[in-house]
């Protein structure tokens, strides 16, 4: 789960981390009051969305006069925003973080982050901050600094100042580094934080180190135990058709294509994904409708896949193991006749209960196109897909 | 001989009576593993499915020889499990619990690392269905009947798409001599190579067929192990081709978060080193029995 900006600087200067003076505004009446309440004669306009490149995108505004401040507020409020991690169908920003203006020193970049090689958290620094890692890490490795640490006892102080010093800190701000380096590094431990990035963290004309963006990510298997933190969700940031799918307990993700798929099993559905397109197809979604997939889940998922317009066939796939086929054929059938299904439907079954499974397909009178193998069903959901675009042209 | 389990190793089950346990430890009976038992704290002196309910792993093995465990218990719970069975001298745990925080993983993985190399815990999964040697033992929530008895081993993280390609063998009239999931969490207990390096020393299994997807080094690094250690064929697919970058996909691990970690990419990888490609997912046991012609 990611959070905005602003609760990410919220928690973090509650860990002892430095920030410019800010506060969050829902109307441009609202920014020019925060704005007047900074004070100052300089205010950054930030638009507050679950993505980073904000910057690039045009969803940071600097301002230096109150009518500025109102008039950035207007453009930014109720913006679609695209940014290479949006996607092309970008987020909208409903909130703004007004921060006073920083002068700035010296940029660097700063992250904390799980590293799935060594199975540690591993701190990652550079003096050249400010702009994208990813780019850094291809042209210029050698200015990245990655220092690794030890599970049992945690980050220790020789670590955050080896840290220090490689992002080429001053000794004046030392202490204060170590301070702020410690504070995120237990915010990661207490919060269960899968990603904690400060991009850039600053050095300001009067020399203090200022976190200037804030991102944070947390592991979503944690949030049991971080009720908080789930109470700081934004609904309006994430995909809608992927929220229904949680709230139903099915994982979905939306893509470009136009074939439906309903698959159970991660593995098992991006291999699908894959056949669909060695097949000459592309598919719509992915669609992990999980072990015990229910009739009732079943219609869940068929409404979720047919919901986008753009889905011209559906590929149900199901390996049964602890499912079993003839369960979900009666789930197939009883969702396609209480939904009026009018696009084709491939079906293809296998393991515990297979014929009676197919079985019930064959005696349901449906239009149900079935397959035997992987390859079968992608071959037919290809071809039904192109008929039934020809047809419609 | 198979890896990991065979018909002699003596298994109890954490979770032992709750639902989901109860549902899959009778799975495992019928399939003829030997169960001898099962954990689940409190309810100590009991029986269920006839066999003796212990409250503590540590009772399990010194009264009832266990030598494995199977974990059934809730996410918030789980990481606890794992780590009193590799106290209490269990010698390989399956953790079948889906939904174990990272950073629990961490301190498993941090536990674990402090026993020497001789007592310590063989952990796969979390989030895996398990490990089977057909026709000899199954610890997990496979479909045990879809598996043919036979010399080709299976490592795997998703669990269906295991399945597939034990089916698709068996259509072929291929057997398996293991087929061991580690799991879709991005921090698991062991990695593809941990289990080449265990087919590789099974004088019963001739092939190997790894099942990676996008996410993680684990594919490329147990490529690098299998051309500098392995006298036995791999082949391998790797799904996700078709996912886009930085999305995730149903397994928490199935994220791409770097260059070298897209499917694509690890194909490239793996090819270079030597390992044989399945083109596409309905391909795995066409190309397993082509390797296994040309032995």
């Amino acid at each position: 789960m990611d959070i905005h900006e602003y609760q990410a600087k919220d928690i973090l200067s509650s860990y002892g981390v430095k920030m410019a003076e800010g506060g969050l505004a829902y109307s441009p009446e609202d920014a020019v009051q925060r704005a007047r309440e900074i004070g100052g004669h300089i205010w950054a306009v930030k638009a507050q969305i679950h993505s980073g490149a904000r910057g690039k995108a045009g969803g940071i505004k600097i301002c230096k006069t109150h009518d500025e401040v109102a008039a950035a507020a207007d453009y930014l409020l109720g913006k679609r925003l695209v940014t290479h991690q949006t996607g092309a169908a970008g987020k909208v920003c409903g909130r703004l973080y007004i921060e006073a203006g920083t002068e700035i020193e010296k940029e660097l970049y700063f992250c904390f982050l799980v590293d799935r090689s060594s199975e540690r958290i591993v701190m990652v620094g550079s003096a050249q901050g400010g702009m994208d890692i990813e780019e850094l890490a291809i042209n210029n490795p050698e200015a990245i600094t990655k220092i690794y640490i030890e599970p049992a006892v945690g980050l220790q102080d020789f670590q955050a100042r080896e840290m220090a010093f490689a992002l080429g800190l001053d000794s004046e701000i030392l202490s204060h580094a170590v301070k702020t380096i410690r504070g995120c590094y237990q915010a990661l431990r207490a919060l269960d934080v899968s990603m904690l990035e400060i991009n850039p963290l600053v050095v300001t004309k009067s020399g203090e180190l200022v976190a200037l963006d804030a991102k944070m990510g947390f592991d979503d298997n944690a949030l049991f135990r971080q009720q908080k933190i789930s109470e700081l969700r934004d609904k309006s940031q994430e995909d809608p058709r992927e929220m229904a799918a949680a709230d139903r307990g099915l994982s979905y993700v939306g893509l470009d294509g136009d074939i439906g798929c309903m698959i159970n099993g991660a593995g098992l559905a991006m291999a699908t994904m894959d056949m669909i397109k060695l097949a000459g197809g592309e598919p719509a979604n992915f669609l992990d409708v999980g072990g015990g997939a229910s009739a009732e889940r079943t219609e869940k998922a068929f409404r979720l896949v047919l919901a986008d317009k753009n889905v011209k066939a559906m590929l149900v796939n199901i390996f049964a193991g602890i499912n079993r086929c003839d369960w979900i054929a009666e789930g197939v059938v009883h969702a396609v006749k209480k939904i009026d299904m009018t696009i084709p439907l491939i079906v293809r079954l296998s393991g515990t209960n297979v014929e009676e499974g197919r079985r019930i397909i064959a005696e349901s009178g449906l239009p149900i196109i079935t397959a035997e193998t992987l390859a079968e069903a992608a071959e037919k959901a290809v071809k039904a897909r192109n008929e039934a675009v020809a047809k419609e042209s | 001989m198979a890896i990991l389990i065979n018909e002699s190793t003596r298994i109890v089950v954490q979770g032992f009576t709750g639902k989901i346990g109860s549902f899959h430890a009778q799975d495992m009976i019928n399939y003829g593993s030997k169960v001898v038992g099962g954990i689940t704290p409190g309810k100590g002196g009991q029986t269920h499915l006839g066999l003796p309910v212990f409250n503590t792993v540590k009772e399990a093995v010194q009264q009832a020889g266990a030598e494995a465990s199977i974990i059934f218990v809730p996410p918030a719970f789980a990481a606890d499990s794992i780590m009193e069975a590799a106290d209490a001298g269990i010698k390989y745990c399956v953790a079948i619990t889906d939904g174990i925080p990272t950073q629990d993983m961490m301190t498993v993985k941090n536990f674990l690392r402090r026993f020497p190399l001789e007592k310590r815990m063989i952990l796969t999964g979390p989030n895996c269905a398990g490990t089977i040697s057909p026709g000899r033992a199954m610890l997990g929530i496979m479909p045990g009947h879809i598996y043919m008895q036979g010399q080709v081993g299976i490592v795997g993280r998703s669990g269906t798409l295991g399945y597939e390609a034990a089916d698709q063998m068996k259509r072929l009239g291929i057997g398996i001599s293991s087929s061991v999931g580690i799991g879709g969490d991005p921090i698991n207990g062991s990695s593809h190579r941990d289990i080449l390096e265990k087919f590789e020393q099974d004088p019963e299994t001739k092939v190997v067929m790894m099942i990676g997807e996008i996410g993680g080094p684990q594919e490329v690094e147990a490529g690098i192990f299998f051309k500098e250690h392995m006298t036995k064929p791999l082949v391998a697919y790797i799904a996700g081709l078709t996912a886009p970058e930085g999305r995730r996909m149903g397994h928490a691990g199935a994220i791409i978060s770097s260059a070298s970690e897209g499917a694509a990419e690890k194909v490239a990888m793996l090819k270079e080193l030597g390992v044989t490609i399945c083109p596409s997912p309905a391909a795995m046991g066409v190309t397993v029995a082509e390797v296994l012609a040309k032995l």
